[in-house]
């Protein structure tokens, strides 16, 4: 068993409890308007049965004022929903103001891309932020259409081509959320999740101020990891900064070992999962665009231990 | 009329008459019957339910536990794309259609259906849509879900053929569905039976006929996006394809344009069986006859002006979103007066509670629950929560399986008496029914709480999270309930055809006509019709002391089933071109680079020959006169001219295609050149099909045919009309409207 999933009634964001306070008082409301119909139904039932012998009841065939009662009522019910969903929207999906977002998620098969523009960083499947600070999201992707769900700090989005879509997100305890890719988008679509680590303002710049720096020089069995790295296909598709590689394919590698999981949280990030993945992806995986490179037992010990050393 | 109880001939176990019965395959194959084609579709339903179960069952299985891997990833894709499609297009519409087809005629006291050859060919389409989805197992099985979201489904997400094949299934499927809409429209018009009037057809031939235009206006829609998408597929458009300028936007706003519709496609029919069960078995009349009806009016249009409310998550801001929330907050309100006039039948009733009244009764509290959580939907900002989770998959089954469903097995409980002439086994139907709704409501209520916790809809597996296991779990143990209750249903089925009690005319004593002759009917259907002076002549007829007070008057005026089907079908075209026609401008309203409509079109040109296709209209309408004056010479010489007018501009379209063509200007150059394609394309496609019904009508005429076999040139003049002024709508929105903004 693994930490809580998250539930959209336990929100700890503004946002977040706007619309769970809506969603509340729907629910007592329709509790009461199915009340009414299964207790009119129930009551019927019991009441009214047919026994053998029985003569036909009167053949009341309608009656106008109920019916513009039962219009009626709705009606009302329904602007008073209407109302209330209007203030929810604002409060919980507040108009951003200019500046840029803050970073930029951007969605792949299947996995999430996290860069922050303003600090320069690049990581994934997990995003970081400051406790009790509003961060604007950018959503975007390179591929199909995703989208991104955090139940406990709000609204989901869909990630459009091209950037169109912007949230918040916020979180006013520390702790780890939940989250997931919610539009289906292929094969690996269960496994696209996403964390948000929701840290003090200490702990998030330290972290910040890690994932900035460049990869670690690195010795022996990780070195020949290193060579490995740089003379096969792993750049092709991934990057490690001050290494070299290529951006935006697969995941950024370069604090790689700082995450907790692997593969879009299939696995937890542990040296022998890390060397599970290395040996074949495609059995943990099965169709992750990451191909079985065949890779020599001491080829996946060598990267695993330099992949290991990228903290 | 009726036969005596329980001599031979009542006791009518098979459909067929006994000279049938030696060539059955053929009788079944070769039917033109509305009752024969009513239980047709009613078994091919059948059949595809026994598929898109199973597919459930995979499905359930897979996720009874955390991390399985009883299925694969793709395969489990595969499934709920499967299973979504079939219970949809090929379970639902052909159950709800074939009780449409074998009952609308019976309750107007009709012979059959307007058109029977027509009636034929949509239910034969139905397992030929079948098949062409499943030929898909051959070549990579569709795995994008039943909405097919772009760009998944284009090619470079999805390069085999399955896609292709489900495409191909659904246009297949959705042509079939007009035909039979329109099959009823006409049906409903121009079929009645002395006396009974649209004031009082019973209330399932009423929403039925209202259900019909949702079809024939929704249909369409679905048929431009499939055409669009097959043409992105197949010939290197981009209209969805996100990047190349392409919208995967414009996708959602097709596809929902129809889906929502389709939901009350659906749902009404539905409604429909349930306001004849519960009346019967609570011993009264319909509570609210008119408001039942007219709430049905009001769902149908309302049902096109909701559709984006399945699209709150893509950002299309908040002002529109605003209006699709009051929208779709307010189709809640006829479907709530609907539910409270069902409620109030029962209410001071003799209620029976015979199997039928048993799933309307389930029905009426399951798609209470399905509506209430359909509201939280219609929120936008709850939507921002529960969308695309499990919530939205409880929420829609509720109204599908809670509803639909337990409506349809209700009218198969209610009607297989009539359709057989045995009554099905009481006691095994409880036991069905209540296996139904127990192992129903473990599989989907739990699902509301997984979509609270946040599991998302459509994922193969997923990790172990605290709580999850067990939800789903019993999840799984619910589907493999209303397995069991899928297997009684069919044995119920199987024994009581062969060993059932007689039936009898009437046995639930009923008020409807179709309980007025034998079960089952003959192939006239009636002998004699009772008088029709209410809503209940058969309550007349067995209470000659307290007949119903009558309704309006006796005068029916029936409309010529001909000129109704063209009008009909006329409304559908024009909804597909009012599509196209609306993606011309979704891209050209700002041109894009390159070839563009002010730059590439040669309007002279083009004016010319659409002054010969207008001009065809004038000779077609002489050449109607000389008909009508019955000058057989006039009439000759007018529609060849026609013909030749039409040929004309058939050319000239052709030479200006090829004159883009020469200048690289091709259907997959830029998003202008594939919508003109398009636009022009379908037109030039209906001229074609006009010229043909035109010159096999000139061909008769010149063959002395046409006395005898009489054809109505008007119905086809109607459609040549149409197609014309439809050109004025391409030649002001495609070659017109960009030079004006430009």
């Amino acid at each position: 068993m693994t930490g809580s999933s998250g539930s959209i009634f336990s929100p700890v964001s503004p946002e977040a409890h706007a619309i769970t306070s809506l969603f509340i008082i729907t629910l007592c409301i329709c509790a009461v308007i199915f009340a009414v119909v299964a207790g009119l139904v129930g009551y019927s039932l019991a009441r009214y049965r047919w026994r053998k012998g029985d003569p036909d009841p009167a053949q009341v065939a309608g009656n106008k004022r109920m019916e513009i009662v039962w219009t009626a009522i709705p009606f009302v019910i329904v602007l008073a929903l209407f109302g209330l969903t209007v203030r929810a929207m604002e409060q919980a999906d507040p108009a951003p103001p200019p500046g840029g977002p803050d970073l930029d998620v951007i969605g792949h098969q299947w996995w999430w891309e996290v860069r922050s523009p303003k600090l320069g960083y690049v990581t994934a499947n997990e995003i970081h932020i400051p406790v009790g600070k509003d961060f604007l999201v950018r959503l975007d992707t390179t591929d199909v259409l995703h989208e991104f769900w955090v139940p406990q700090l709000g609204r989901k989005m869909t990630t459009l081509p091209g950037a169109g879509n912007e949230i918040w997100l916020r979180a006013d305890e520390p702790g780890i959320y939940e989250g997931a890719c919610t539009e289906f988008c292929g094969t690996e679509h269960a496994w696209m999740r996403v964390e948000v680590i929701a840290e003090s303002q200490e702990k998030y710049l330290a972290w910040v101020h890690e994932q900035q720096q460049a990869a670690l020089p690195v010795q022996g069995e990780a070195a020949r990891g290193r060579e490995d790295f740089l003379t096969m296909t792993c750049v092709n598709c991934h990057a490690i900064k001050g290494v070299g590689g290529t951006e935006n394919a697969g995941p950024d590698l370069t604090h790689v070992a700082s995450r907790r999981y692997l593969a879009g949280r299939l696995l937890p990030n542990t040296p022998a999962n890390l060397r599970r993945w290395l040996t074949n992806p495609q059995a943990v995986k099965q169709g992750a665009l990451m191909p079985n490179f065949k890779l020599t037992p001491a080829q996946v010990g060598d990267l695993a231990a330099y992949f290991e050393a990228l903290k | 009329m009726s036969a005596i109880p329980g001599s031979p001939t009542a006791i009518a176990p098979e459909i067929l008459t006994a000279d049938e019965q030696a060539h059955w395959k053929l009788a079944w194959i070769s039917t033109v019957d509305h009752k024969r084609i009513g239980v047709l579709y009613l078994l091919f339903a059948l059949v595809f339910f026994v598929a898109g179960g199973l597919e459930a069952l995979c499905m359930r299985l897979q996720l009874a536990v955390p991390n399985n891997t009883l299925v694969s990833p793709d395969a489990f894709n595969a499934l709920f794309t499967m299973h979504g499609t079939t219970m949809i297009f090929l379970v639902a519409m052909p159950a709800l259609f074939g009780f449409a087809n074998y009952f609308v005629p019976l309750m107007i006291g009709a012979r059959d259906m307007a058109f029977p050859r027509l009636n034929a060919l949509s239910v034969w389409l139905v397992p030929l849509g079948g098949a062409l989805l499943h030929f898909s197992i051959f070549v990579g099985v569709p795995k994008v879900g039943w909405f097919a979201y772009a760009p998944l489904s284009e090619t470079p997400y999805n390069p085999e053929l399955g896609v292709d094949y489900w495409i191909v299934a659904l246009l297949v499927l959705g042509i079939g569905s007009v035909a039979t809409a329109i099959n009823l429209i006409a049906t409903t018009l121009s079929l009645r039976a002395p006396g009974m009037t649209m004031k009082r057809v019973p209330l399932f031939v009423w929403i039925n006929f209202v259900t019909a235009f949702i079809v024939v206006f929704a249909l369409p829609v679905l048929n431009a996006a499939l055409v669009m998408l097959l043409m992105d597929r197949r010939l290197g458009t981009h209209f969805f394809a996100g990047h190349h300028g392409g919208s995967p936007v414009l996708w959602q706003h097709i596809f929902w344009a129809f889906g929502h519709p389709e939901v009350y496609i659906l749902a009404l029919p539905a409604f429909a069986i349930i306001s004849e069960i519960v009346p019967v078995f609570s011993r009264k009349p319909i509570f609210g006859y008119e408001f039942v009806a007219l709430s049905s009016v009001a769902i149908a249009f309302m049902s096109f002006a909701v559709w984006a409310h399945h699209m709150f998550t893509v950002g299309m801001g908040h002002a529109a979103e605003t209006f699709f929330v009051i929208a779709s907050m307010l189709i809640a309100i006829p479907t709530g007066v609907k539910v409270l006039n069902w409620s109030a039948t029962m209410f001071r009733g003799r209620i029976r509670t015979s199997v039928p009244m048993l799933y309307a009764i389930a029905f009426l509290l399951q798609f209470t629950l399905g509506g209430l959580s359909g509201i939280t939907h219609a929120s936008a900002a709850l939507d921002w929560q529960t969308k695309n989770s499990y919530y939205l998959v409880a929420h829609f089954h509720y109204v599908a399986v809670g509803g639909i469903v337990f409506a349809i097995l209700g009218a198969v409980h209610y009607w297989f008496p009539k359709i057989s002439g045995r009554m099905l086994s009481e006691r095994l139907g409880r036991w069905t029914f209540w296996c139904m709704v127990v192992g129903f409501n473990a599989t989907f209520a739990i699902q509301h709480i997984l979509g609270f916790e946040g599991m998302p809809r459509r994922v193969y597996t997923y990790p172990d999270f605290p709580n999850w296991g067990w939800m789903n779990l019993l999840s799984t143990a619910g589907a493999c309930v209303m397995g069991v209750a899928a297997i009684l249903l069919v044995i119920n089925l199987l024994v009581s055809l062969r060993r059932g009690a007689p039936a009898g005319d009437n046995p639930w004593d009923a008020w409807t006509l179709e309980w007025a002759t034998t079960s089952p009917p003959a192939v006239h259907n009636f002998d004699a019709l009772p008088p029709i002076r209410s809503r209940r002549p058969l309550w007349d007829l067995a209470n000659p002391d307290r007949p119903d007070p009558p309704v309006g008057g006796d005068a029916i005026r029936p409309l010529n089933k001909f000129k109704c089907s063209m009008w009909t079908l006329i409304a559908s075209e024009a909804a597909f071109f009012g599509t196209l026609l609306l993606v011309f401008a979704w891209f050209n309203l700002r041109p894009p680079a390159g070839p563009n409509a002010t730059n590439s079109l040669d309007l002279m040109k083009t004016g010319w020959f659409s002054v010969c296709l207008f001009a065809s209209s004038f000779t077609l309408w002489r050449a109607e006169v000389a008909e009508r004056a019955k000058r057989r010479r006039g009439m000759e010489g007018w529609l060849a001219l026609t013909i030749a007018l039409g040929a004309v501009f058939i050319v000239g379209q052709g030479s200006e295609y090829l004159g883009l063509d020469r200048h690289g200007v091709n259907v997959g150059t830029n998003l202008f050149a594939s919508s003109f394609y398009l636009v022009t394309g379908f037109h030039g496609f209906h001229v074609i099909a006009g010229l043909i019904a035109l010159t096999t009508l000139l061909v008769m005429l010149l063959a002395g045919d046409y006395r005898r076999w009489r054809p109505p040139l008007e119905a086809i003049g109607l459609y040549w009309h149409f197609v014309d002024i439809v050109w004025v709508f391409v030649l002001a929105t495609v070659y017109i409207l960009p030079r004006l903004l430009s």
